[in-house]
């Protein structure tokens, strides 16, 4: 393993400067897509191609273990955890387009060109020079040599970075904490609060008499329509074709043989419900 | 390649989370973004290591790595908060400080 990320040091030039830029333009362009998408999803999709690239980038640098931690720590753990709470908050949320701050875009693009031409005037002055010639350090030996750095010169604040971390997860622990302000409802509370209401019986489960009985298929009425209640709203707020799909091919026959005029399946099979209830 | 291609590759990623910090609503979206600046900055420092010829710029980048990760922890522990307060994880809404 070690002998295939040393390779990285001395392979060809012309194989490194191909795969250098292959990876930059990737990872310029999906860093674009990234503040253009809508979709919070599809942004963090993005995020993880720019993460990979640079892991790979990495790699061709002489750094294995960060390549590594890379991968595992910011794809792996950082983003699952970007996910996760997008489940959380929803994933159909996108960004509204409507700009809150009149000409913010516009000023922001300007702000952006600004900091982008001063950066690049300061590289330009700085005397970056070429890259020192490769040592073990950069190869087979990273992971010792981070170690012993990280264990005597930055052990001060390898400690600091602990305590850091502790913390961390104690406010994360006390942030997604809720507390409870109402005492909690009792069985006689909760069976009057569902009398009071009018719907006795829970809502309907998704699939009911329906062709299909996936988690996003409404449940069929008695008049050949979905009830909407069956599906969760997260679901509900995707596009669904035509109505008629969700319909068993009999039941297409009846409504449509009425001209369009709804009426009730002339044999409807046994309700699959009954023996899940029982 | 030398290490200013690298670097120059690591301002442009910072200038791209930059605008996406400055323009996006989506609070979700605008902590990916500084995401993206701190691995711009990680690219700059392992590009600094490689050209000075010693470990302390992946040390440096190392710390990087972590020190996001406890502030994406805590990060989007608040915004769980705010989302359960307010219903929404636009910036626009959490506006309750205003005068």
């Amino acid at each position: 393993m070690t002998h295939v990320l040393a390779a990285g040091t001395n392979t060809d030039v012309v194989a490194r400067e191909t795969l250098f830029w292959i990876l930059a333009i990737l990872a310029v362009s999906a860093a674009l897509a990234m503040i253009l998408v809508r979709r919070a999803v599809h942004c963090a999709m993005m995020l993880a191609v720019v993460m990979l690239c640079l892991a790979t980038m990495y790699a061709m640098q002489g750094a294995p273990f960060l390549a590594f931690v890379q991968i595992i720590v910011y794809t792996g753990a950082v983003l699952m955890l970007f996910l996760f709470v997008l489940m959380l908050i929803g994933i159909s949320s996108s960004d509204s387009v409507v700009e809150t701050i009149k000409g913010q875009r516009l000023a922001a693009g300007v702000a952006a060109i600004g900091f982008f031409v001063i950066l690049i005037l300061g590289i330009g002055h700085a005397a970056i020079g070429p890259a020192a010639r490769p040592t073990a350090e950069f190869g087979p030996t990273n992971l010792t040599g981070l170690s012993t750095l990280i264990f005597t010169t930055y052990v001060f604040p390898f400690e600091v970075t602990g305590a850091l971390l502790i913390t961390a997860a104690l406010g994360a622990m006390v942030l997604a904490h809720r507390e409870r302000t109402a005492p909690k409802p009792t069985q006689r509370e909760l069976a009057a609060r569902r009398l009071s209401s009018g719907q006795l019986a829970p809502d309907p489960s998704p699939g009911v008499y329906a062709l299909h009985d996936a988690a996003d298929r409404p449940a069929l009425l008695p008049d050949g329509s979905t009830s909407d209640a069956s599906v969760s709203p997260t679901l509900s707020q995707r596009e669904v074709g035509e109505e008629l799909q969700f319909v068993r091919p009999e039941e297409t026959v009846a409504i449509s043989a009425e001209s369009g005029e709804r009426v009730p399946a002339p044999a409807v099979p046994a309700p699959p419900s009954e023996g899940a209830d029982s | 390649m030398s290490p200013v291609h690298y670097v120059a590759l690591s301002v442009i990623l910072f200038v791209i989370g930059a605008v996406g910090v400055l323009v996006r609503r989506n609070a979700i979206v605008i902590f990916m973004c500084i995401e993206l600046m701190l691995n711009a900055c990680n690219l700059a420092f392992v590009a600094f290591a490689s050209m000075h010829g010693n470990l302390d710029g992946q040390v440096i980048a190392f710390f990087v790595m972590v020190v996001a990760a406890a502030e994406v922890v805590v990060g989007l522990a608040i915004l769980m908060a705010i989302f359960r307060a307010r219903r929404s994880a636009s910036v626009d809404d959490a506006n309750l400080l205003k005068y």
